[in-house]
């Protein structure tokens, strides 16, 4: 900004920061509207019985409920189990992209980016019809003679974490293979010049290098796992019971109003816990990095 | 990267190996149903004894699906009027502002696409039912508008970043109004990028599925609603057939995306 002498320049300069203001107000408005109201009416509808008088009542029966605390397990469960799995399967992944010439790294990245523009319904459908006992995959292994009686692989929570890793999967890589492409190739050479060992390169160099890109992968997995609905709803068959899936059957089979609000305020306190765990972590890595700049 | 290590073929290899698993891991639930969308069975057979279009015929003979897809299409576009010139005024405001009056107005706008759809589905449902609105269109659009913006504004923010805001001040001077010096200047100078957050918002819309769950009923149940309806029940092969239009209407929309941003 520059510094305007004039008082009647500065009162335009004022006037005109108003009116670009006002241009974002409508957008604010319907986000107040449909996004904001509704959070704050989840935290009003948890102190309300059915008929509408004020009551802690909700909160003692959800959290005296063995339901709730198990919907909570299942919840941490299926997050890290899904953020393991998608380190484990994507961190290589995007080393071999990053290692690509671009044209080829172009290409197998359009292979990455099909499922993230593909339905969340259209790929669950797809995980039924190659998971279920007379599905593709235990028809191709019972009628080979692998296994005798068709596999588990679906309604329970082997296949909700297949169809949880399948989603977050693209996601996860997108951060990490920014890193990695970004990584100076003169610095892996140098490793490589002075005898390090591939293993060697890539444990001390590569993946310190690309731990931020990592840490934003795993912060995305986690937010958007935490609150999933329709995978577990549709591959966990009724038995893999999250807290975004017990939600939905207080509000719509019990007609429960209260403790699904209370449900819901449970996961808004288990997201801000996990964010901030994440905030404190990044903070204690970027203070690890500022120490070993001045030793 | 690896380039320097020449010697240690085995591991390459065994690292490209990985990679073509995974990947095709990734492709797998998306293929896996087009053929199965041509089968003339009525049970899951892979690859199909006989081919046939029934799943086609039966998707666009029932009344049910063709409804759902009437409000899908017609979702999607309200959807898209009404984000697209929203996030572009947002979007000018951030970019004028700059700092922190930029900075909080983008965190509230992408607050959205941080909370859990299911918590929001709830909220706008507790709301919309104190209103009596749940199960009308209304109620899916302001839902679906605000999931919208966001992505409309990842598109705007960068192309006016790169515009030339003095051509707006000349206008100005020159005696253009307001509304005339961004509806004549600005819009057909960001033609590509409003035409990139227009499709965006459309497939967001088309593609959400939480919030229609809750709150769309009956003759509104948007596409997307029917289909969790249906695959909670019993496997349709309607929805192998719905899911292979769908997979390609998607990938058409978004090539349009990247090659017009491209040229």
């Amino acid at each position: 900004m520059t510094v305007l002498a004039d008082p009647a320049l500065a009162a335009d300069a004022r006037r005109e920061r108003r009116f670009f203001l006002s241009l974002s107000l409508p957008a604010l408005f319907i986000v107040g509207l449909a996004a904001i109201l509704p959070i704050l009416w989840i935290i009003r509808q948890s102190f309300l019985t059915t008929a509408g008088e004020y009551t802690v009542g909700n909160y003692e029966k959800v959290l005296s409920s063995g339901l709730t605390w198990s919907a909570l397990v299942t919840t941490l469960e299926l997050s890290l189990a899904t953020l393991a799995i998608c380190i484990l399967l994507g961190t290589p992944l995007a080393l071999a992209l990053a290692s690509a010439r671009p044209r080829v790294a172009n290409l197998l990245m359009a292979f990455v980016m099909l499922p993230l523009w593909t339905s969340i319904l259209v790929r669950t459908y797809g995980w039924l019809v190659l998971l279920r006992r007379d599905g593709l995959i235990n028809s191709a292994l019972t009628g080979s003679g692998l296994t005798a009686e068709p596999l588990p692989l679906v309604y329970n929570f082997t296949g909700t974490l297949i169809g949880m890793v399948h989603y977050m999967l693209p996601l996860f890589l997108l951060p990490v293979y920014a890193a990695m492409r970004d990584i100076d190739a003169n610095l892996v050479r140098a490793s490589a010049s002075m005898g390090a060992t591939l293993g060697q390169t890539i444990r001390t160099v590569i993946l310190p290098l690309s731990a931020g890109g990592i840490f934003s992968g795993s912060i995305i997995v986690f937010i958007y796992t935490i609150g999933f609905f329709i995978t577990p709803a549709v591959l966990g068959g009724g038995k893999v019971n999250p807290l975004s899936t017990r939600i939905e059957r207080t509000l719509s089979t019990f007609q429960d109003w209260g403790s699904a609000s209370v449900l819901g305020i449970l996961l808004l306190i288990l997201m801000a816990l996990v964010g901030m765990m994440f905030l404190a972590a990044r903070r204690l890595i970027a203070g690890h990095k500022v120490d070993t700049a001045h030793a | 990267m690896l380039e320097a290590y020449p010697d240690n073929r085995l591991a390459l290899i065994l690292l490209w190996s990985f990679c073509a698993l995974v990947l095709a891991f990734l492709m797998l639930p998306t293929l896996v149903v087009v053929p199965l969308s041509f089968s003339a069975s009525d049970f899951l057979e892979f690859p199909p004894r006989a081919y046939s279009l029934r799943w086609y015929e039966n998707f666009f003979g029932s009344a049910t699906w063709m409804a759902g897809l009437r409000t899908s299409l017609i979702l999607g576009t309200l959807t898209a009027t009404v984000a697209v010139p929203l996030a572009l005024l947002a979007c000018i405001s951030m970019n004028r502002l700059g700092g922190k009056a930029a900075a909080t107005i983008q965190g509230v706008l992408l607050t959205p696409s941080v909370v859990p759809g299911i918590l929001l589905a709830i909220g706008l449902f507790f709301v919309l039912a104190a209103q009596r609105l749940v199960g009308t269109l209304f109620g899916v659009l302001v839902g679906h508008v605000v999931l919208a913006i966001p992505v409309a504004c990842i598109v705007l923010l960068p192309a006016l970043a790169r515009f030339d805001w003095n051509q707006v001040q000349a206008a100005r001077s020159l005696g253009a109004n307001w509304p005339r010096a961004i509806g004549g200047i600005i819009v057909p100078q960001l033609q590509i990028s409003l035409l990139s957050a227009t499709l965006m918002a459309f497939l967001t819309s088309l593609d959400e599925s939480v919030i229609s769950i809750f709150v769309a009923s009956g003759q509104n149940s948007t596409l997307p609603k029917l289909m969790f309806l249906s695959l909670r029940d019993q496997i349709d092969p309607t929805i192998a057939a719905i899911s292979t239009l769908w997979t390609v209407i998607v990938l058409v929309a978004v090539l349009i995306v990247s090659l017009r941003q491209k040229s």
